[in-house]
């Protein structure tokens, strides 16, 4: 930062608390109204050429010493990219960007939700440099897919999980399928204790939705049942609710709160995702507008990093794609 | 507020005494006043019709693309049950939104109003001093809680507590109306205080006079003929705040989207509708489309509301 700058904003922010103490006491005198006013318009001023004058606080050096700066090794493309997009994706994209911005000074990444739509939307019309989406662009109807550039950063497993008093761990393909079409209503029925059925499902736009549909209900429509957007609000109704089952990525998955349940016998751990032995998994993409450049392309290729793919990404409970023996397409085939 | 209020009318000071300032160009001064007041609020108001228009009008052409572009048929829209519009043949069936609208609206109005308005009585005329003291303090405060938080309320409380006493999942009509019956309390409240207090002091007098007692000169005068029109602007306006809730209606209805079998179903609204699937679809799209037709139709009732209330205001002046 330059330091006649620097000096400017210290001296802006200085002046703040003192015009405020003023306006406080002149208030409390009860001055004069007009004089009220012009001190506020003042002070507003000051508070806005504070925030006009980028870098008083916000740009500076993560190491907080101004002079090494521009001695830091990585120096990566610099420059600013906003990201938007799957909420699912975004505290592991979040992280990731704050990680790479303290390590390339100069660079700014901006990581927004909205939901997969947005993301793929916003991206398409070039609002964004990079769209975050739980499922492939083909399968959203109205994104021309053939513009955009798929980056698959990381694998998210989908647990159908239950409240733990409802006394089954393991259910086979077609037991699922029947629970959650409705021709199943009372867990005894499936070997458990005898409580009703409850459904809890995502809204009929939810990605999550779609890859669970698709993976674990083969195609078949899920019956009406309680609807919520948000995995913490479907992990807390199942968690209160006797006998109520949703699903929900591993990550939310304690054990504790909610259960996750085997399918045909395979438990839903990231070990049988990897392998495809456990089948209801999805790609995290995030996409770009053509072939990715600068800025772009170094921090995609940052998320791609085994520092990032076993770490971060482990950590906040996805699956590194680093990891994946498999591969799938955007029609859902296996290779 | 209590600052740019009194500067607002030192501005429309017309003959230019101003004992604020002591410079001495203040005729000057005010002059040119004059000007940048005049200015300033004709801005203001060209700004405020602009964007209204413009709302408006982007609603409309967005909403209406789903009738004329995806081809959806306007009866399908209205009175179809069948909400799938990602299926093979996409399903536009809006009703159990549109009917779990009305049913929470209308509930929470029949539960609000009686309280509402008998609140309102015991603050002007059964106890002026406790409404005062009290009663106002209490109201502005529920006018302040937002509406998230009446929402988290009713999802840790009121569901629990409605599974544990009915049975069943607990998301439900009724918790939906519950909690909108306290959200729209204090505007039925506020208002129908205002409508009480504008009725004559000579009526309630000329009334005791006659032998009517307490209650009958407050039934029958008050509330019957005098204030009936505030009290049913009141209702309205409660009504139309309920219609238009989002937030907390879509923690605890359930957001299932059927035809409820009773008030204990869970069940959806337009307004829980547009918020859990606008940000999973591409706008353009005849899904995005169709959420745009549901906020057309929020928009066209909040305009039959204020017609009505227009309408009652008006017969209530003749």
């Amino acid at each position: 930062m330059h330091p006649e700058i620097s000096t400017f904003c210290v001296q802006s922010i200085d002046v703040i608390p003192k015009l405020h103490a003023e306006f406080v006491l002149r208030n409390r005198l009860g001055g004069s109204t007009l004089f009220l006013i012009k001190k506020t318009f003042i002070l507003m001023l000051a508070i806005l050429t504070t925030l006009a004058v980028s870098g008083c606080g916000g740009n500076e050096a993560p190491g907080g010493a101004e002079g090494t700066a521009p001695n830091q090794p990585e120096q990566g493309a610099g420059g600013s990219i906003l990201i938007s997009g799957s909420t699912a994706l975004q505290p592991l994209v979040e992280q990731a960007a704050d990680v790479y911005m303290s390590s390339h000074a100069g660079s700014t990444i901006q990581v927004q939700g909205g939901g997969s739509g947005t993301g793929l939307s916003q991206v398409a019309e070039g609002t964004v440099q990079i769209g975050n989406s739980d499922i492939f662009a083909e399968e959203k109807e109205g994104i021309d897919a053939s513009q955009l550039v798929d980056h698959k950063v990381a694998v998210v497993g989908i647990a159908a999980a239950v409240n733990p008093n409802v006394g089954v761990d393991n259910l086979t393909s077609q037991q699922l399928i029947d629970i959650f079409t409705g021709k199943i209503t009372n867990w005894k029925d499936v070997g458990g204790a005898d409580v009703k059925v409850t459904l809890v499902n995502r809204p009929k736009s939810s990605g999550t939705r779609a890859t669970f549909i698709q993976f674990g209900l083969k195609g078949q429509e899920e019956a009406e049942g309680v609807t919520q957007d948000s995995s913490g609000t479907v992990r807390k109704i199942i968690n209160e609710t006797p006998g109520a089952i949703g699903y929900l990525a591993f990550s939310y998955i304690d054990g504790q709160t909610v259960k996750g349940i085997s399918l045909d016998g395979e438990a839903p751990t990231a070990e049988n995702v990897t392998n495809n032995k456990y089948p209801i998994w999805a790609y995290e993409h995030m996409y770009t507008k053509g072939e990715p450049t600068g800025l772009t392309k170094d921090f995609i290729d940052f998320m791609m990093t085994e520092e990032i793919q076993q770490g971060i990404v482990s950590q906040l409970g996805y699956i590194p794609v680093t990891s994946m023996k498999v591969q799938r397409d955007a029609a859902g085939n296996v290779k | 507020m209590s600052i740019s209020f009194p500067y607002l009318l030192h501005l429309g000071d017309s003959e230019g005494r101003d004992h604020t300032l002591s410079s001495p160009t203040k005729q000057q001064d005010s002059w040119w006043k004059e000007g940048v007041g005049k200015v300033l609020t004709t801005v203001s108001a060209s700004i405020l019709i602009l964007t209204t228009l413009a709302i408006i009008y982007f609603i409309a052409s967005k909403g209406l693309a789903t009738f004329f572009s995806n081809g959806v048929s306007l009866v399908e829209f209205l009175i179809g049950t069948e909400w799938n519009p990602e299926g093979a043949p996409g399903q536009f069936g809006a009703f159990p939104f549109i009917l779990g609208s009305f049913i929470v609206t209308v509930g929470s109005a029949l539960l609000a109003a009686p309280l509402g308005i008998g609140t309102a009585i015991f603050m002007t005329e059964i106890s002026p001093r406790i409404g005062q003291k009290v009663m106002q303090p209490v109201i502005e405060l529920l006018v302040g809680i937002p509406s998230v938080v009446y929402g988290f309320i009713g999802l840790s409380v009121l569901i629990p507590f409605l599974r544990n006493s009915f049975g069943g999942v607990g998301f439900s009509l009724l918790a939906g109306i519950l909690v909108l019956t306290v959200m729209i309390l204090p505007t039925i409240t506020s208002l129908s205080v205002d409508a009480v207090k504008r009725v004559p002091r000579d009526l309630k007098e000329a009334s005791l006079a006659l032998g009517a007692t307490r209650w009958q000169t407050i039934w029958n005068i008050i509330v019957l003929r005098s204030s009936l029109p505030g009290l049913l602007m009141a209702i309205i306006l409660g009504m139309a705040r309920a219609f238009g809730e989002a937030l907390a209606v879509q923690m605890v209805i359930g957001n299932t989207t059927a035809i409820p079998k009773s008030l204990l179903s869970p069940s959806n609204t337009l307004t829980s509708g547009i918020t859990l699937n606008m940000g999973n679809t591409i706008p353009g799209s005849a899904y995005n489309n169709a959420l745009w037709s549901m906020g057309l139709l929020l928009l066209i009732m909040t305009l039959i509301f204020i017609l009505l209330i227009r309408w009652i205001s008006k017969r209530g002046q003749a």
